[in-house]
């Protein structure tokens, strides 16, 4: 006698099926479901529903549901990412408040055996930094986009708070000191990123007066973009509410111009110009020295990111070769730390 | 005991070879998700070759800029974490020329093993 196993992908359509009949008030089909990207925790899968005749391209965000053991041993790093449902609601609010990012239409429920998912619109475009930034398909976007991610940010941070869920305020000195609490479980001394803490804590901004909705996460590689530019604003797990300037900072890291080092705008373009659209478009104006700030946090934070990611693969948590080797790209933040400090910009 | 060749560089240099001009491509064509894993570790290999051939004098360099620096001996865990306590509490800081000619030393000879192309 032979047991029928499911495997993943059945698993997946028939628990899509349930939950996009439930969503549309009429039986779907699933149709073409393919596995985009993303590690064993979290996936992007793309499928079709076939509902009376009409085909939704759609998306599915799914993190599968784990074992009590291995989500305890990757507890402590992923406590300050937002689980699905929070992050479903985040986009939500952002959508409407004409914030380009996907449409999401719906939740999947426990019963229907996907673990924490939820469901948008497919949307164009890619996300590969090396492509947008070297293509030929995508030269006259790539005048437009410094303008676009000032633009869209500036929509980013208008959205009214009121219409969010609950999120975790963070100031740049809550920051600070969970960067040091990361440094303290790595077992390593490392100190090139003591050395930046120290001076980020001796010129912490001021606390924000009106907090924003802070993306978290806003850089190349996030969001998607085709011939015309920016499509949608994607990977909203790091929102939170806080400074405006972070975001700003965060994409100007050098990480992730992807070896357009002379446009720190994302590789697109410069910091003024990225400001000048940030601002035209109903942002607060910009102060250098506190995007500069901010700009030196978020080069501390991919450099000790790097090395939480290493230490999945050390602790046991999640073997992966790629994730042990990224421990390697740490020393990169480094030489643009000492850098940033000698030149204040 | 001395071994014989080749070296560790050279061997970790032949496996890399190996990898990347015979393996990868077949990888390609039968599977790309373990192509892309080769270029990965073909990548990690080329890191753990100039680690053999540099590493031991870096670290040396890295050791003797540290005694003299904190004015204490030490094996090179011990003293950088005597460097890293002296960061976070700021008794040392970025105005200190010494601190920051060491930094730089070791970040330079840190980076010529992890990534040489980064600027």
């Amino acid at each position: 006698m032979t047991v029928h196993i499911p495997s993943e992908t059945e698993a997946v359509t028939s628990g899509l099926a349930t939950a996009a009949g439930r969503h549309f008030g009429r039986p779907a089909t699933i149709d073409g479901l393919t596995r985009q990207s993303g590690g064993a925790s979290r996936q992007t899968w793309s499928f079709d529903a076939l509902v009376d005749g009409t085909r939704h391209e759609l998306i599915l965000r799914r993190d599968p549901p784990t074992s009590a053991a291995s989500q305890s041993k990757a507890g402590s790093e992923r406590s300050a990412a937002l689980d699905r449902g929070t992050e479903f609601r985040v986009i939500r609010a952002a959508w409407q408040a004409g914030v380009r990012a996907p449409e999401v239409l719906f939740e999947l429920e426990p019963q229907d055996g996907l673990g924490e998912a939820f469901v948008m619109r497919r949307v164009g475009g890619i996300a590969i930094a090396r492509k947008l930034l070297r293509d030929p398909p995508y030269a006259a976007a790539r005048e437009k986009m410094a303008g676009q991610l000032g633009e869209i940010l500036a929509r980013i941070h208008a959205v009214d708070p009121a219409s969010l869920p609950p999120l975790d305020r963070r100031e740049a000195g809550h920051h600070i000191a969970s960067l040091r609490g990361l440094l303290d479980t790595l077992g390593t001394s490392q100190p090139v990123f003591e050395l930046a803490l120290t001076w980020l804590d001796r010129r912490k901004p001021p606390t924000t007066v009106r907090p924003v909705l802070v993306h978290g996460d806003y850089r190349t590689g996030n969001y998607l973009a085709d011939e015309t530019g920016v499509t949608a604003i994607l990977d909203w797990e790091g929102a939170h509410l806080g400074d405006p300037i972070e975001d700003l900072g965060w994409l100007c890291v050098k990480s992730w111009r992807f070896g357009a080092v002379d446009k720190p705008a994302g590789g697109f373009g410069s910091r003024e110009a990225l400001w000048a659209a940030y601002e035209r478009a109903g942002g607060i104006k910009v102060d250098p020295a506190r995007a500069h700030w901010w700009e030196v946090f978020g080069t501390v934070r991919w450099g000790i990111i790097c090395h939480t990611q290493a230490w999945k693969h050390l602790s046991g948590a999640q073997k992966s070769m790629e994730l042990a080797s990224i421990g390697r790209r740490a020393v990169e933040t480094e030489v643009d730390l000492l850098q940033l400090l000698k030149t204040g910009g | 005991m001395a071994q014989d060749r080749p070296t560790a560089s050279e061997l970790l240099a032949a496996i890399a070879d190996f990898l990347r001009e015979e393996a990868t491509p077949t990888l390609d064509r039968v599977d790309p998700r373990l192509g892309f894993q080769t270029r990965v570790a073909v990548n990690s290999l080329a890191i753990l070759e100039r680690e053999a051939r540099l590493g031991p004098d870096a670290d040396a360099r890295e050791r003797q800029r540290l005694v003299s620096l904190l004015g204490r001996e030490g094996t090179l865990p011990e003293l950088n974490h005597e460097l890293a306590r002296q960061l976070r509490a700021g008794e040392r800081d970025e105005r200190d020329a010494a601190l920051m000619a060491h930094l730089e030393a070791t970040t330079a000879d840190k980076i010529a093993i992890a990534n040489p192309k980064w600027r």
